[in-house]
């Protein structure tokens, strides 16, 4: 540590952002492959089944006890998973784009993962001046925002690349809802900063700690937000970009392999970053209402970044929950839902808001 | 450090107009999806402009508005358009002259522009934070009447199209 003082503070900036951008993409890709054993899991749950318990390398037979039950865990799913998605066959067929086939991924993966970066995910580690994030913007959500509308790229291209009927449709349906819902989910946000007076994500959860968590205040907008989420993630009750009932697979039908793995990968990076922006702005961040100062040791550091992923985890199992309980809407339906229900909904509150801000309490 | 601010600068204004080169002379692929492709890459490196003029509110709503929304929407109308005839297409005399003019109106203006402009750090005091705090209060005090005018221009758009897309009129 002493040698790491004499390094002149850029330096050390950019040695520190390197370390935390490589523990965050790690951290978050554990939770994408154990957020599909989650979901595996409690689909089997919620339709009285067992789900993966089989999947087991020899190792584990030397266990005593734990080992067979890490095994009907199936805890080592996720790694037989990504081992046989990288085994696999990647075939491009004769009539696509090739391009375009081979970008889609990468561009459906990547914003995904760039949302991370605004949002703080700790107060302090060790030193008070060693934020828990690793961009600390004053621009912070529309730079979450912006990223975002960035996703429907991936999808789109995916759709146009496959040069056939169904994917197309897939990647139509999907452009047209990741506009829609945007506009609702920016809306839903703007009453909240109205609230805060920042658009700084850190400023946010100050406010929070001071005065209890945004859910409270804005119970509306969470729930706007919350359903918005589910559009621009592409989950049931909104995935009707690649709904398999009428469009075979949607946009990622002629993918195989590691492309068709990655699509995947950036729908559960973005659940992912979805709850944790929801974590950020409505449930108070990494504090607890008896917990909100800044660490002042590395133990308090550490406890505020598992307060954090401890509230990530129940929005998670929440986003599977509702995916194995409800039925998919009409495109019609969702449409209508978006335009005409909630951009008003989101409207009024941000006029109520406002209201209530210049005349009850300024 | 200034000199790697300067690097990044003509890093991402190089790419700028790279992009933008592509965007309008692609000697590969004459696909108005491509043409719009890298439209959105132009875009996305104006917005690092910004962001080295410290003007993060601006480069953010450039990736949202213009990025994010607006060349989705082109993608969108591009693909269900016929694509085979537009590739097919050549340039004809008329086209040339007008985007000539065009682009000549836009330059003298540019030029213009960079002629009067003072140097960066002298009138950059009040948005040099890059905030949105001074970019709102300005708009809402001494630009709210052309800033109202704005939105009203944009009404109107929105008017006028479903009025187009309404296919009787009673």
């Amino acid at each position: 540590m002493n040698l790491f003082d004499y390094l002149e503070p850029t330096t050390q900036f950019v040695i520190f952002s390197a370390i935390k951008i490589l523990i965050v993409f790690g951290v978050t890709m554990t939770f994408v492959a154990y957020a599909v054993l989650a979901e595996r899991k409690i689909s089997a749950w919620i339709q009285d089944r067992v789900g993966p318990n089989r999947t087991a390398p020899p190792i584990t037979k030397f266990i005593p006890i734990l080992g067979p039950m890490l095994v009907r865990l199936g805890i080592f799913q996720p790694m037989a998973d990504g081992l046989k998605f990288l085994l696999k066959e990647d075939f491009t067929p004769a009539y696509v784009r090739k391009v375009y086939f081979w970008l889609a991924p990468a561009i459906a993966v990547i914003p995904a993962f760039l949302t991370f970066a605004v949002i703080p995910f700790g107060s302090t580690l060790g030193n008070p001046d060693n934020k828990m994030v690793i961009a600390d913007l004053n621009v912070g959500v529309l730079y979450t925002f912006g990223i975002v509308s960035l996703g429907v790229y991936g999808i789109v291209l995916a759709g146009y690349a496959a040069n056939s009927k169904y994917p197309f449709l897939g990647g139509i349906r999907s452009s047209a809802q990741m506009i829609s819902y945007e506009i609702a989910m920016g809306m839903s946000v703007v009453a909240v900063f109205m609230v805060v007076g920042d658009l700084n994500l850190g400023a946010v959860v100050q406010y929070q700690a001071k005065h209890g968590w945004m859910v409270l205040h804005q119970p509306l907008a969470f729930a706007i937000f919350l359903i918005a989420a589910f559009a621009e993630t592409n989950r049931l009750p909104f995935d009707l970009p690649e709904s398999e009932s009428e469009l075979v697979g949607g946009y990622h039908t002629e993918y195989s392999s590691m492309k068709f793995a990655l699509f995947f990968l950036g729908e559960y990076a973005a659940m992912i970053s979805a709850s944790a922006m929801m974590v950020t702005l409505f449930f108070g961040g990494w504090t607890l209402p008896f917990l909100s100062e800044p660490a002042s040791s590395l133990l308090v550091g550490l406890l505020h970044i598992a307060i954090f992923i401890a509230k990530l985890v129940v929005l998670l199992v929440v986003f599977i929950w509702v995916r194995w309980m409800l039925p998919r809407f009409r495109y019609d339906q969702l449409m209508d839902l978006g335009w005409r229900r909630f951009i008003p909904l989101a409207l009024g509150n941000i006029l109520a808001t406002a209201l209530v801000l210049a005349f009850i309490s300024p | 450090m200034p000199e790697f601010t300067d690097l990044l600068f003509y890093g991402f204004a190089g790419l700028a107009l790279f992009f933008g080169f592509l965007c309008v002379a692609n000697p590969l692929s004459r696909s108005p999806v491509t043409s719009a492709m890298f439209l959105v890459l132009t875009i996305v490196s104006l917005a690092g402009l910004f962001i080295l003029l410290h003007a993060f509110f601006l480069a953010a709503i450039q990736v949202l508005v213009y990025a994010g929304a607006v060349m989705v929407l082109f993608l969108f109308v591009i693909m269900l358009l016929d694509l085979k005839e537009e590739e097919r297409r050549r340039f004809r005399r008329f086209t040339v002259g007008v985007g000539v003019v065009a682009v000549g109106v836009i330059a003298g203006l540019l030029l213009q522009t960079v002629l009067k402009a003072v140097p960066y750090s002298q009138t950059s005091t009040v948005l040099a934070v890059g905030a949105t705090r001074p970019l709102g209060i300005i708009l809402f005090t001494q630009y709210l009447l052309p800033f109202e005018l704005l939105s009203l221009l944009l009404l109107v758009a929105m008017v006028g199209v479903i009025l187009l897309t309404k296919k009787e009129l009673k």
